[in-house]
């Protein structure tokens, strides 16, 4: 899952400033589940710049909506309409998502809403933590279900660091070393030999680095 | 119990503006020690709007906010002491939402004094009489919502 945050009432409120009609726009689907963009979180940031801009004596005209997914046209289509009526979209989707809101309505200024974090998971209730890079070549399978190419600080291949302790990272006390969690996550399955083969360096020209990837699946073209 | 044509008189008769409150009561508490007060023929601010609610924890971020957006001049939250929620966890869970909307009435300018959470049971109707007081006069103090008078001038131009 997407994860991101909500960015301040202030930030949202300059940024649409110059405004004075304004569709914010939820997305269903990543970011209602982290509690950033969804159909709850549209309303409480509506309440908030609404009555923000009142104070400063420049009204808004507010209309919200929220789609299942701002990351796809075939859902995006829904907002045309309300579009048309504005000035400017905010959109509280991640940052593929205002992106999408963004060519698909060419003449209108679409803003974003949120800060765009991580591929991560729920922990425990309004606690997520990064699990995946999208690195492009996944290792997984090496490290007992466990990336240490996300969660070990130092993207270690072959072994900890000398800073790791039994349950800690060195970077940080609260953050466990990756590490360890391969390696206990090995001795349960019974697949400790995995950690006698030497990982040579990662190939990283499969990750962002060289610029925007993109997927072409030829099996699936129309 | 709601008197609701009571706030015009004390606003238009006097000519002068009087703060507005609204008191969200948790039916297990606050409601009930609002109620005592009553009984007991104790004296408390005419200002103060009561609307009971299930718990506290009932009571949805939207709800205070709308509030405020609509000119209310104060908000009481007034739950069950801290560990005898009837819901376990309600009375909590009210606390964080209250504390993360008083933040954003900073930023809105709104200002967060004008929203206050307060936890008694339900034999304590001193309690209940101390904090409508209290939080009457800190309104009083920090004059009209901003949102009001906004909208006076809006209505204004307008006209």
């Amino acid at each position: 899952m997407i994860v991101a945050t909500p960015k301040s009432v202030t930030e949202l409120k300059n940024t649409i400033a110059q405004h004075g009609k304004v569709l914010f726009v939820g997305c269903g689907t990543c970011v209602t589940v982290c509690l950033a963009g969804g159909e709850r979180e549209v309303g409480i940031a509506s309440y908030a710049v609404r009555m923000a801009r009142k104070i400063e004596g420049k009204p808004l005209q507010l209309s919200q909506m929220t789609i299942e997914r701002q990351c796809e046209n075939e859902f995006i289509k829904d907002v045309a309409e309300e579009a048309a009526k504005v000035d400017a979209i905010v959109s509280f989707a991640c940052g593929a998502g205002v992106q999408a809101m963004a060519e698909r309505f060419p003449g209108k200024p679409v803003y974003p809403a949120l800060n765009t974090q991580f591929l991560g998971i729920l922990e425990e209730q309004a606690v997520w933590t990064e699990k995946c890079l999208g690195c492009g070549d996944c290792m997984l399978a090496q490290f007992g279900g466990i990336c240490p190419v996300t969660r070990c600080a130092k993207r270690m291949l072959n072994g900890p660091c000398g800073g790791s302790t039994e349950k800690h990272c060195e970077v940080s006390a609260d953050r466990p070393c990756a590490w360890q969690l391969i390696y206990k996550r090995l001795e349960s399955v019974g697949q400790l030999d995995r950690l006698d083969a030497i990982m040579p360096p990662k190939d990283w020209s499969t990750a962002w680095y060289s610029g925007a990837r993109q997927v072409v699946r030829k099996d699936h073209r129309v | 119990m709601i008197q609701t044509d009571r706030e015009e008189t004390t606003a238009t008769v006097a000519g002068a503006w009087e703060p507005q409150v609204i008191a969200f009561c948790c039916n297990f508490c606050a409601y009930a020690a609002a109620d005592l007060a009553g009984a007991k023929r104790m004296q408390y601010p005419v200002n103060v709007r009561i609307i009971l609610t299930p718990c506290t924890g009932k009571i949805e971020m939207e709800h205070i906010l709308d509030a405020f957006e609509k000119g209310i001049d104060g908000i009481l939250v007034a739950g069950c002491l801290e560990g005898g929620c009837h819901f376990i966890e309600g009375n909590l869970r009210a606390r964080k939402r209250t504390d993360r909307i008083r933040e954003m009435l900073d930023e809105i300018g709104v200002g967060s004094k004008r929203l206050k959470m307060v936890n008694f049971s339900a034999a304590e109707a001193p309690a209940f009489v101390r904090h409508v007081t209290e939080i009457v006069e800190t309104v009083r103090a920090l004059g009209p919502n901003p949102l009001k008078k906004s909208s006076q001038k809006e209505s204004a131009v307008e006209a």
